[in-house]
Formats: structure tokens, C-alpha cells, sequence
């Protein structure tokens, strides 16, 4: 597993989505499945105090954190509204909801830190609501909730889906600038992801999918997330869409170092063209730009 | 006549005041089982399935039978709810989670090993028959079958024992003065029945929407609750067994199709497997 020689290729083509060769073997080390699994799912009132429960979980939870999501209102109000069988961990409805999950190897043991650590946030008054549970079959409806948003948001309009890492602070920014910018030309805005890795999956909803609204959003998230010195594509890749795109999260430095890894492993250019990396600019046109 | 008017009144008055203050004190049963989510797999020994190291939950008949009791008591028509489970140690977690969604208090009795692998329906109706003396409950609701065992046979059996009426597989349940109006799911669709209380109810799946999570501060309260130890012996029930399992099965692996290029293909394979 531990291996420091030479350069690792390996992780260079992690990620390239077949733009620099294709995988061909693989080997899995599997962990140990975790005795024990927890999820609570809890009502806050603002994005801070998602952000004081997250702080909170990684200091009292520690090493038996293993999951952190967000979600906004709207995300859980559009879940339930367009699939059937899924059903509100809470009574009421709350602004934004965390996700915690926690597993380790005593059920007991974890259990109790678990209580505690939510024990503590109800005196607080940090969290208004929220619901605990090991149970296989709740755990499984409970992250149900989490990870059905992207269906349901599908069965709500034409989607439009940006994947961002920016810094934790400013997750709900985005959303709420995103929301104000678009303002009638979208159903709706929905902000929901992954706290644990600043991944904000920022989704606008709308009836169709128009050149007015399309230019509403774009450049502007991509402008908003450089600014920030964030990632405009945090998991999902570039692909083609946003292969042009990558100089909001990249210097043309960089972009020219990856030009060059490309031009040595894919002299033909056969390799998925056309992704990842934007057409190389020829050195005479750069240097009149 | 003018008395005669009066002494009309005074006696609905009385009827009215007998129906409303008609309060229900409800034992609710609360399995526990392997959780519906768990794959499970026959024991190397074919007795059984395994359960050690296995996750468990309330069996989710019960946990319908537990919200139907918690709005009962909402909407003040019960006084006291009483979760009931009997099996090992860890039973006391199934009725801290009954406690946490609004259970008043919770008996545990315990029930280990042989004895507990061996507990089947007529033994636990028996228990159940003891409690209801006991706490003088009138309504008893427990969930329709338990999803380990599939018996279906507490509820009946406890209403035998008690010569109560008995109200299954309920769907929908109305409480109208001493009397109780259920909708029953039956293979021709559904079958209304009024029946008197004292009842057994049994609950089936569209009894409720969906039964409530534990919350917080609920989980919290719970803690507080009373939940108590009764012994089968000290209820002076006899639990031994009347029925011995022979052995536990996995049903037969399902064998692979068999793709046929055109009907020419196909009507010769079924005429030689002599099926036409």
C-alpha cells in the first residue's frame, strides 16, 4: 500500500475521466464493515448553526464521525412532495437540516457519545428539533431523504447543477445570491451536501431550460466560485461542459503543465477529446492574447 | 310528565358523562426482532436463523400498534399507555424506543436462552393475559404478525384467553363511547365490524401513515420513565412449549432462465418439457 517511488501515475488517472488512458485492472481493499451505525437527523434554524453542529460533531464526536450533510428546507419539502414512500424524520419544518452519521466498532459506547453529543446541542438550544436512531430499516429511510434529493429535484423541472467546493462560510451565500439573481425565471433553489468536504451541490430548478435563464446563472456561479478560490467541479468532473471552464479553478500555469501530461500520454489526442481540458491555444495565438 | 322529562335528561346526562370519561388504559406488545433491512441467514445448525451480532428493531406491526395507542391518548381517549416485551436484556432497548415515541411506562419480562429461542404465541398470549389482569388495561393492541416468525396468533389467542372480541388486521379503528368501530383488511377487501370494549386489536400496515420517530427530547424524557421487571414465574405462566421446529430452511435457489432464439425454439422446449 505504501509505495514513494518515483512519481505516482496512478492517481494521475483518478479522476482524468479517460482522457489520459483507460483502466483496465483494478484492486478494492475493503474496509471492515463498522459494527455499529448511528444517524440523527436534526432541525437548526440558519446555516451557522449548521456549521456550529458540524465544529461540535468533529470535537465530541471524533473519530466515530463518518458522515456530515446538509440540506436545506426546500431540498426535504421537494423530496416529499415528488416521491412517494419517503417520509419527514421531523414533525415540523426547520430552514436547514444536518445529516450526522457515526460508526464505529461499540454499539454501546458509540451510542452514548452519540447522546451526549445531542444532548448538548439540545441545551444549547443549537438544534430545535432532531431524531436518533441504529435501527437498519431507519437509518437506510433516513438517508433515503439525503440521497433521493437529486430524483426528486428531477421530477420538479428542468434542472440546472453545479457541484462546488468553496469555503465552509459561504455555502448558503451561494445559494441565497444564486436564488436572488434568478429570482422568477426558476422554481426553484435548492442548496444541500457534503459539510465534511465544503461540497455544495447548488441545483436551480425551472420549467424549461432557457437561453435567458442559462445566461442568468452562467458566468456568474463560476465567477462567484473563482472569486472564492474555490473548485467549480468538486466530485463530478468537467466532462464537456465544463471542460472551457476550467481557468475559473486553475491557472493557465497549471492548465499548460496538464496540456503537456496530456500531449505525452495521448500524442494522437484519441483519448476522450474534447473533455477535461479545454483546446490547446497555439503559442503564436497566446501570445497575441 | 314535566318529571318524567327531567328524569330523561339526568339519565342521557349520565350516559353522556359514562362515555366520556370512558378512558382506555391500552397494553401495547412490542416484539423485538431482526430489523426488516437485515439480510438474514439460516443458523449452520438449520435450527434457525441467525440473530447474534444481528441488528434488531420493534417489529413494525408493533410500532403501527404503538402510534395508533399514542393519537388515541392525543385525542384524550386513552389514559395510559403500557409497552409490554418479553425476551432477553435487550428487550429493555425495543421499550425505551416505545417509551421515547409516548409510552407511559414499560414491563420487561424476561425470557432467556432455550426458553426465549422456544417462546412461541400461546406462551406470550399467556403472559399478556396475566398483564392485562394485572394492570387492568381494557384495550390491548398489538401488531397483526411479527415480521420473524409470521405466526399471526398473540392477538387472536389473547382474546380467546381473555373473552374479549377481537378486532385484526385493522386498518382504521373509531372509538364510539364504550364501543369501537374497526375496518378490518380482509382478501375481499374490507370488512367493518363494531365490537365492545375491552378489545384486542390487531394492527395492520395502513392502520397508520407512518409510526412517529423517537425525537430528542423525547429520547431524553424516556429515560425517566418507568420500566419495570414482571417474571414469568412471578406471573405464574407456564411457557413451555408445545410445538418443536424441525428444522429451518432456506428456500430453493432460483435456477437460471433459459433464452430461446425464435417460437420455433420455444414451443419445442415446452413440448418437450411436456407442458403443451
Amino acid at each position: 500500500r505504501k509505495d514513494n517511488t518515483g512519481y505516482d501515475l496512478k492517481q494521475l488517472f483518478i479522476g482524468a475521466e479517460g482522457s489520459l488512458g483507460v483502466v483496465t485492472g483494478v484492486s478494492l481493499l475493503a474496509p471492515p464493515r463498522p459494527k455499529s451505525v448511528q444517524v440523527a437527523f436534526v432541525g437548526v434554524k440558519s446555516y451557522a448553526t449548521v456549521r456550529e453542529v458540524f465544529s461540535a460533531a468533529k470535537r465530541d464526536l471524533g473519530e466515530i464521525l463518518s458522515a456530515c450533510e446538509f440540506m436545506d428546507s426546500t431540498a426535504l419539502r421537494l423530496v416529499l412532495r415528488h416521491l412517494p414512500g419517503t417520509h419527514a424524520p421531523l414533525a415540523d419544518e426547520h430552514p436547514f437540516y444536518v445529516l450526522l452519521e457515526a460508526s464505529g466498532a461499540n454499539a454501546d459506547h458509540d451510542e452514548e457519545k452519540m447522546t451526549a453529543f445531542l444532548e448538548a446541542l439540545m441545551t444549547r438550544a443549537l438544534i430545535d428539533d432532531g431524531v436518533c436512531t441504529r435501527e437498519p430499516s431507519k437509518v437506510a429511510a433516513i438517508w433515503a431523504v439525503r440521497e433521493r434529493i437529486a430524483e426528486a429535484l428531477n421530477k420538479d423541472g428542468a434542472v440546472y447543477k453545479y457541484d462546488v467546493s468553496i469555503p465552509l462560510p459561504r455555502l448558503s451565500d451561494l445559494v441565497d445570491d444564486s436564488r436572488a439573481r434568478v429570482g422568477a425565471l426558476a422554481r426553484h433553489t435548492v442548496g444541500y451536501g457534503h459539510l465534511g468536504d465544503g461540497n455544495l451541490h447548488l441545483n436551480i430548478t425551472a420549467d424549461a431550460f432557457t437561453p435567458e435563464l442559462t445566461g442568468a446563472i452562467e458566468p456568474f456561479v463560476y465567477e462567484w466560485v473563482g472569486a472564492e478560490s474555490g473548485s467549480i467541479s468538486a466530485e463530478h468532473g468537467l466532462g464537456l461542459m465544463k471542460a472551457a471552464h476550467i481557468h475559473y479553478s486553475k491557472s493557465s500555469g497549471m492548465v499548460d503543465v496538464m496540456q503537456g501530461i496530456k500531449g505525452l500520454l495521448d500524442p494522437n489526442g484519441i483519448m476522450n477529446p474534447g473533455k477535461v481540458l479545454p483546446a490547446p491555444v497555439a503559442a503564436g495565438d497566446r501570445a497575441a492574447a | 310528565d314535566c318529571s318524567f322529562a327531567v328524569l330523561q335528561i339526568y339519565r342521557s346526562s349520565l350516559a353522556f358523562t359514562a362515555a366520556v370519561t370512558m378512558s382506555l388504559r391500552i397494553l401495547v406488545g412490542c416484539k423485538r426482532v431482526v430489523d426488516y433491512a437485515v439480510k438474514v441467514r439460516v443458523n449452520p445448525a438449520k435450527t434457525g436463523v441467525v440473530t447474534k451480532d444481528v441488528k434488531h428493531s420493534m417489529n413494525p406491526f408493533d410500532e403501527i400498534a404503538m402510534e395508533q395507542a399514542i393519537r388515541m391518548k392525543e385525542k384524550k381517549l386513552a389514559s395510559e399507555i403500557i409497552a409490554v416485551s418479553c425476551g432477553p436484556k435487550q428487550c429493555q432497548e425495543t421499550l425505551r424506543t416505545a417509551l421515547a415515541m409516548g409510552a407511559d411506562r414499560a414491563i420487561h419480562v424476561p425470557v432467556d436462552g432455550d426458553a426465549y429461542e422456544n417462546l412461541q404465541p400461546l406462551a406470550v398470549s399467556k403472559i399478556f393475559q396475566k398483564l392485562v389482569e394485572k394492570e387492568q388495561a381494557n384495550l390491548v393492541i398489538v401488531g397483526k404478525q411479527a415480521i420473524d416468525d409470521d405466526a399471526n396468533q398473540t392477538g387472536q389467542m389473547l382474546a380467546g384467553k381473555l373473552n374479549w372480541p377481537q378486532g385484526t388486521f385493522a386498518s382504521a379503528v373509531e372509538v364510539n363511547g364504550d364501543k369501537m368501530r374497526v375496518t378490518r383488511e380482509v382478501d375481499g377487501g374490507l370488512e367493518t365490524i363494531n365490537i365492545s370494549v375491552p378489545a384486542v386489536i390487531t394492527a395492520d400496515l395502513r392502520l397508520v401513515d407512518q409510526p412517529r420517530y423517537a425525537t430528542l427530547p423525547n429520547i431524553m424524557k424516556a429515560k425517566k420513565k418507568p420500566l419495570v421487571e414482571m417474571k414469568v414465574e412471578d406471573l405464574g405462566v407456564d411457557i413451555t412449549p408445545r410445538l418443536t421446529t424441525v428444522s429451518v430452511e432456506d428456500p430453493p435457489t432460483r435456477e437460471a432462465g433459459v433464452k430461446v432464439a425464435d417460437v420455433d425454439e420455444l414451443v419445442s422446449k415446452l413440448k418437450g418439457a411436456s407442458l403443451i
